[in-house]
């Protein structure tokens, strides 16, 4: 009997729409690339490893902003890690039941701030207190520590890291704590049956079955704020220069995108900002497409786990 | 013996306190910010606020009204993209399980919600404000609308699949055809959490700001054509934020109270469809035994 009519449309349309989104992956891909072309094809070198960037003279050394994004990031994610785990840990495993649901409805809320609103906060309540309070305090120990190197002038990459600290801590939370979940209880009872305390159940049960996908939680916020925009342009300094210590001004791609794009006038300059954000779409796939990889790893308990063997 | 269940429980004890710590830490800034919000903003919200256009620096009062309106359209636009096709999307998903093509798709929504949203604003420029030669409503709301996609269609999938397989199959043994069955029935049970998720895509598009940098572009003028530049209220909130006036600052303050209080009350909306989507499941469920296949 051959399929209605209704049924093959029913199936064409949603096919259709279900091959929209890697097309629109591709194509993005696509656009992005060939405009950057000639970018590329010219300024490659000064694109990849230059330090000047002067439009008027056709110099696009993108160098600094990569170094910026990649600094900011992952000085964020050194700050959030730690918290975010804990977080997790907190409202899956150690924390009173009666705590773990508005714990993680608090740090969910934190994800819906939008990121222009991370942005005024920094720039008028985070960047002052750190010219005032904390780089004055640190100052001194610049001479022997060089992170803490002057000037103070308050936009910097630590208040960049700060604000995207905040602002990813709630994505790895979030994942992290999903990723807990899905470690079978069996296992934490068969830790507690052989006597270990409640952290040795999470030390020694839940963390290792979950530990690609915790990687897999940070590498998602290593995504978001290698691509955040708006909060980190504001508080950053956009200066192109790759930073000496975490108090100087510095720039991200993202942010040499939002502060130029609308007014590149040349088709130079133009090429050159679409070669940096090809550069920067390329990080974030490759960093997005192992960070899923590594999630699904845990999801679905394919091989390398250690526990793969057993009944998931 | 007893010295070392003794240190077993002092180190429980003390990561105990540090996933305590953790939990506290992360909750502060949030407390920060809503009061930093509250103190600055609050008393700039008057209702000029919400009727009037901006004013010119120096010059007290002025509101945000077109930027409202501007953001209200931009998201309209974003959805009327993203939840056809999102749900199309979303429906494909859940029926093919296992197909390669299914889990590619799936793959690449999952990376394609990760990209960074100016990359989405440069696309939408590219591919529209550039051949129209002039910044207009319409790219933005695209470039919001492909930004939300994967989000609106992942959620339906998620929705979908909630749906008990036996309510699918009964339909079927009525004789309804896979189409009706998928949308009358499959569809129309998972709507509320389909609309839960809608409202989470329209909270976060209405306070997205990078991608409408180049496409949206802003606009201090009253504006409802589709066609031209348009205000936003996370645009609006960016271009006084950065301008040196004291008067534009606080209104600053005041939009991003404004903007907060919006996603939060999308947010809450969501929770409550979520909330008649648990009982409506549950009134189903019981009878039809499993929720999965």
């Amino acid at each position: 009997m051959q399929t209605p009519l209704g049924d093959r449309l029913y199936r064409t349309v949603t096919t259709v729409c279900a091959a929209a989104i890697p097309l629109v992956l591709v194509l993005l891909t696509a656009v992005v690339l060939h405009a950057a072309w000639p970018a590329l094809s010219l300024h490659a070198r000064d694109l990849a490893v230059g330090t000047t960037w002067d439009v008027p003279h056709a110099r696009f050394g993108a160098l600094p902003a990569t170094v910026g994004t990649l600094l900011s990031s992952l000085i964020a994610l050194v700050i959030a890690t730690p918290l975010a785990i804990g977080v997790a840990i907190f409202t899956v495993d150690v924390g009173p039941p009666r705590l773990r649901e508005p714990v993680s409805f608090l740090v969910n809320l934190l994800a819906a701030v939008p990121s222009v609103v991370y942005g005024l906060w920094g720039v008028f309540v985070l960047v002052p207190l750190l010219r005032s309070t904390v780089m004055p305090a640190l100052l001194p120990l610049g001479s022997a520590i060089s992170l803490f190197r002057g000037p103070a002038y308050g936009p910097s990459l630590i208040a960049a890291s700060l604000v995207l600290a905040i602002m990813i801590l709630p994505y790895i939370a979030s994942v992290s704590r999903d990723v807990l979940l899905a470690v079978p209880s069996a296992q934490r009872e068969a830790a507690l049956a052989l006597g270990a305390t409640r952290w040795e159940v999470v030390r020694d049960a839940v963390l290792p079955a979950a530990r690609s996908g915790l990687v897999g939680g940070v590498m998602l916020g290593l995504g978001r704020a290698l691509g955040e925009t708006l909060a980190v342009t504001m508080v950053i300094g956009n200066r192109h220069a790759i930073p000496d210590s975490l108090f100087d001004p510095a720039y991200t791609m993202a942010s040499l995108l939002a502060n130029e794009f609308a007014e590149a006038s040349s088709d130079a300059h133009l090429s050159a900002l679409m070669a940096v954000a090809a550069m920067l779409l390329l990080i974030t796939l490759l960093v997005n497409l192992l960070a899923r990889w590594l999630v699904r790893r845990v999801a679905t308990g394919l091989p390398g786990g250690r526990w793969s063997g057993g009944r998931w | 013996m007893n010295a070392r269940s003794h240190r077993r429980k002092r180190t429980g004890r003390v990561m105990t306190a540090l996933t305590w710590t953790a939990a506290i830490v992360a909750v502060i800034p949030l407390v920060i910010i809503l009061a930093h919000l509250l103190v600055n903003g609050l008393e700039q919200l008057t209702p000029t606020f919400f009727t009037q256009l901006p004013s010119p620096p120096g010059v007290r009062g002025g509101g945000v009204a077109n930027a409202i309106v501007g953001s209200i359209m931009l998201v309209a636009i974003a959805m009327t993209v993203a939840v056809p096709v999102g749900i199309g999307a979303g429906l494909y998903l859940a029926e093919h399980r296992r197909g390669r093509f299914a889990q590619a798709v799936r793959l690449l929504a999952d990376v394609l919600s990760g990209l960074p949203s100016i990359v989405l604003g440069i696309f939408a420029w590219e591919l529209i404000v550039r051949p129209s030669g002039h910044f207009s409503a319409w790219a933005g709301g695209i470039a919001l609308g492909l930004l939300v996609l994967p989000l609106v269609a992942r959620a339906t999938e998620e929705m979908v699949r909630l749906v008990p397989v036996a309510l699918t199959e009964a339909a079927l043994a009525l004789g309804f055809s896979r189409w009706r069955t998928s949308l009358t029935v499959v569809l129309r049970t998972a709507m509320p959490g389909i609309v839960t998720a809608m409202l989470i895509a329209m909270s976060r598009a209405a306070g997205e700001t990078a991608p409408l940098l180049f496409t949206a572009f802003g606009n201090p003028f009253w504006s409802v054509d589709p066609a031209r530049p348009i205000a936003a209220l996370p645009l609006q909130i960016y271009a006084y934020a950065q301008s040196p006036y004291d008067e534009w600052r606080a209104q600053a303050w005041a939009g991003a109270l404004v903007l907060l209080i919006l996603v939060t009350m999308i947010s809450i909306a969501a929770r409550a469809v979520v909330g008649a989507r648990t009982k409506l499941l549950s009134a189903v469920t019981p009878r039809v035994g499993r929720t999965d296949e």
